[in-house]
């Protein structure tokens, strides 16, 4: 999906043809699985090579989806930061609440080509378990969840509203049971049924093609913020922030600005209690590479190669590891991976609440808390492009707690 | 010669297939997992498949999972493994070691380092289940350098002209997957594995072992009848995990796996 500001050298030009971005990525899956994952990068070649798939695409964005979302001037919150001006893309708006469905829609219009009557997925905070299940529902498609068991507990209202969309939600224990162990069950259950099934990867992460196939679907949030913030502003933007889960929405939001070297890009991390608490999320502060889930990645493990468990307040951060394009993209310097920890978020959450009348997601609410760091630290002539990639009433009862507020 | 090599062709000449019982290191706990890798010779083990506790074995069933579980529970480490290798080599020089794992370790490890330490510690050979060919460039030279082999896994979904490219390269003997699915699950038919034979005796004259699946003395008979050997790994541990009080091991656990292990090598021997 190559836009017409794409530049001979291009950052945007990766990965390689086995999937490498630099020496990260790769397809580290099992032989069961490889000539599958051959086959899916053939079918997505193809559709991608086809007007008629874009064509497809772009009315289930439009009509579906409700794309574009805006780009929102948020005044208020600007100028109580008192620096730079904060443009909110507004992925929250966009129905299921959050930018996943973006991924969702192009993947099972490509499962549904490919003739797939089943689908699988792997879900953190429930976002993408239930974009997911919204699709199947839309097409008449089978579909089973793999969510970890605490994640089950934290974001109860989404583990029903994915039953109400008729998928079979299946808590997962092994390991912490979180986002990582779902992902191993989902891998498990596609290998098992590798004819009638498609594994909707969630994030910019697992073996190629999954993260450039994710990538290219969530770039239509930077695409419309490209565009957007010019036309409101008459030029680009002197700062894009976004939070990293796997990366996706961060993924989606950056490569459109990639070789626009002059627009600094910042990632945020999930800090949990602090970088040096040992319970944090933050791959790149913290980890370092490794494999895992089919590709080399920045990882938290511990001195002998075994993955450890991240923590986060946001079950969408909770993941030890960070998509592989990204780990690059830090490696060569292009893009800022920095954190927030789980009390920055919470007062972000606050704080946007109360200002903008936009209650986020606590994953997006970290990339609002870095926003409140780095705004004053810039002059009110700057403006800063801020993902807001979900809407926050499935973290409701998770913040009340937090504030010790019985509901 | 290497020990995969001369124990292929002793059992050829036996015209019989080769039984793989397989165990999980430090599973549950050190003491008892090297008791029972010394035993195995013994009761009938031809090649031992030594299993590497890992965090997160996608390729793998409940029983494995918990197996690795309780293995690093007992604070398995890779260099943990490789001492038990080494233990083991101390009172037997010919019954084949292959190691069976993920990438991740390995490389935490350094690729270069733990071929040149596995080779010393008296592993024959490296399964890793997360590294095809695709992307075995990185160990392949230091698995020459250190005269190991690096197994080659096929599946039922490879196809053929892609099984030609992977075998090109295989050494040791090639382990095939017989199942769609993770270990201890489903079990391969007898047509379905002669019909996968027939495919992979196209592509390679190396061994071909069947793994995944094989649970009992008559399953391991056909498997090692059709193919060059058999697999035995979920249904072993599973035998020795009913032993366990809570979690430990206790008097029975050595002797149980053992006995199943017995079972499944007289069934091999008897075709
Ligand atoms: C609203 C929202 N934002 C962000 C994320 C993190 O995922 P990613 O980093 O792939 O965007 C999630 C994951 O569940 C989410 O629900």
């Amino acid at each position: 999906m190559t836009t017409p500001h794409q530049k001979p050298n291009s950052l945007r030009a990766g990965p390689d043809l086995s999937g490498h971005f630099g020496p990260f990525g790769g397809r580290f899956v099992a032989e069961t699985l490889m000539p599958l994952m051959l086959e899916l990068d053939e079918a997505y070649k193809k559709a991608k090579a086809d007007p008629a798939f874009h064509e497809e695409r772009a009315y289930y964005l439009r009509d579906y989806v409700g794309r574009p979302s805006p780009l929102w001037h948020a005044k208020r919150l600007s100028n109580a930061l008192g620096g730079a001006q904060i443009y909110l893309k507004r992925e929250e708006l966009n129905h299921t609440g959050s930018h996943k469905l973006n991924n969702v829609m192009g993947q099972i219009l490509l499962a549904r080509r490919m003739g797939k009557k089943r689908i699988v997925a792997e879900t953190g905070a429930g976002q993408h378990g239930v974009a997911t299940a919204t699709v199947c529902a839309l097409f008449g498609l089978e579909c089973v969840i793999y969510m970890g068991a605490k994640d089950v507990e934290r974001q109860k209202p989404n583990v029903f509203r994915m039953h109400l969309l008729g998928a079979k939600v299946t808590p997962v224990t092994t390991g912490a049971g979180t986002l990582k162990d779902a992902m191993n069950e989902a891998m498990r259950d596609w290998v098992a049924n590798v004819d009638s099934t498609y594994f909707l990867v969630g994030t910019v992460a697992g073996p190629h093609p999954y993260p450039a196939m994710v990538r290219d679907f969530q770039s239509v949030i930077g695409d419309e913020a490209r565009v957007q913030i010019q036309e409101q502003t008459g030029r680009l933007p002197d700062g894009i922030i976004a939070a990293i889960g796997g990366g996706s929405n961060a993924m989606g939001i950056f490569h459109p600005f990639l070789d626009d070297v002059d627009v600094p890009l910042y990632g945020v991390e999930a800090g949990g209690l602090g970088l040096d608490s040992g319970e944090t999320a933050a791959s790149i502060a913290r980890g370092s590479p490794g494999v895992l889930h089919g590709n080399r990645t920045y990882l938290l493990q511990d001195t002998h190669g075994q993955i450890t468990e991240a923590h986060s307040i946001s079950a969408g951060l909770d993941y030890p590891g960070i998509g592989p394009e990204h780990s690059w993209l830090n490696d060569i310097g292009r893009v800022n991976y920095v954190s927030a920890t789980d009390h920055e978020a919470l007062q972000a959450f606050q704080e946007l609440t109360r200002l903008e009348g936009i209650i986020p997601a606590l994953e997006s609410a970290h990339a609002v808390a870095y926003a409140r760091t780095l705004a004053p630290t810039m002059g009110t002539d700057k403006n800063l492009v801020v993902n807001l990639s979900g809407r926050g009433d499935k973290d409701v009862p998770t913040v009340a707690a937090h504030l010790g507020v019985q509901l | 010669m290497s020990r995969i090599k001369a124990c292929f062709d002793a059992i050829k000449a036996e015209g019989r297939g080769a039984l793989i019982p397989y165990l999980e290191a430090f599973d549950p706990d050190r003491d008892t997992s090297q008791k029972l890798l010394n035993a195995m010779p013994k009761a009938g083990a031809d090649i031992i498949e030594v299993g590497v506790p890992f965090s997160d074995p996608s390729a793998d069933g409940p029983t494995i999972q918990l197996a690795a579980q309780r293995g690093l529970k007992a604070g398995a480490t890779l260099t943990g493994v490789l001492e038990m290798v080494a233990e083991f080599r101390r009172t037997n020089d010919h019954t084949p070691i292959v190691l069976m794992g993920y990438f991740n370790p390995i490389d935490h490890y350094g690729v270069e380092r733990f071929c040149q330490e596995a080779a010393r510690s008296g592993v024959d050979g490296l399964i890793v289940v997360d590294l095809p060919p695709e992307e075995a460039g990185i160990i392949r030279p230091h698995i020459k350098a250190n005269a190991l082999d690096l197994i080659t896994l096929a599946a039922p979904t490879t196809p053929d002209e892609r099984l030609k490219a992977i075998l090109a390269e295989a050494s040791g003997f090639v382990y095939y997957v017989s199942i769609t699915g993770i270990t201890g699950t489903n079990t391969a038919t007898e047509d379905q594995l002669t019909q996968a034979m027939t495919r992979l005796r196209r592509a390679t004259d190396i061994p071909v072992v069947a793994g995944f699946g094989i649970r009992t003395p008559e399953q391991a008979r056909t498997a090692s009848r059709i193919t060059d050997g058999a697999v035995v790994a979920s249904a072993i541990i599973k035998a020795m995990a009913a032993t366990f009080d809570d979690g430990k091991a206790t008097e029975a656990s050595v002797p149980t796996a053992l006995e199943k292990i017995l079972s499944l090598s007289q069934a091999t021997k008897n075709r």
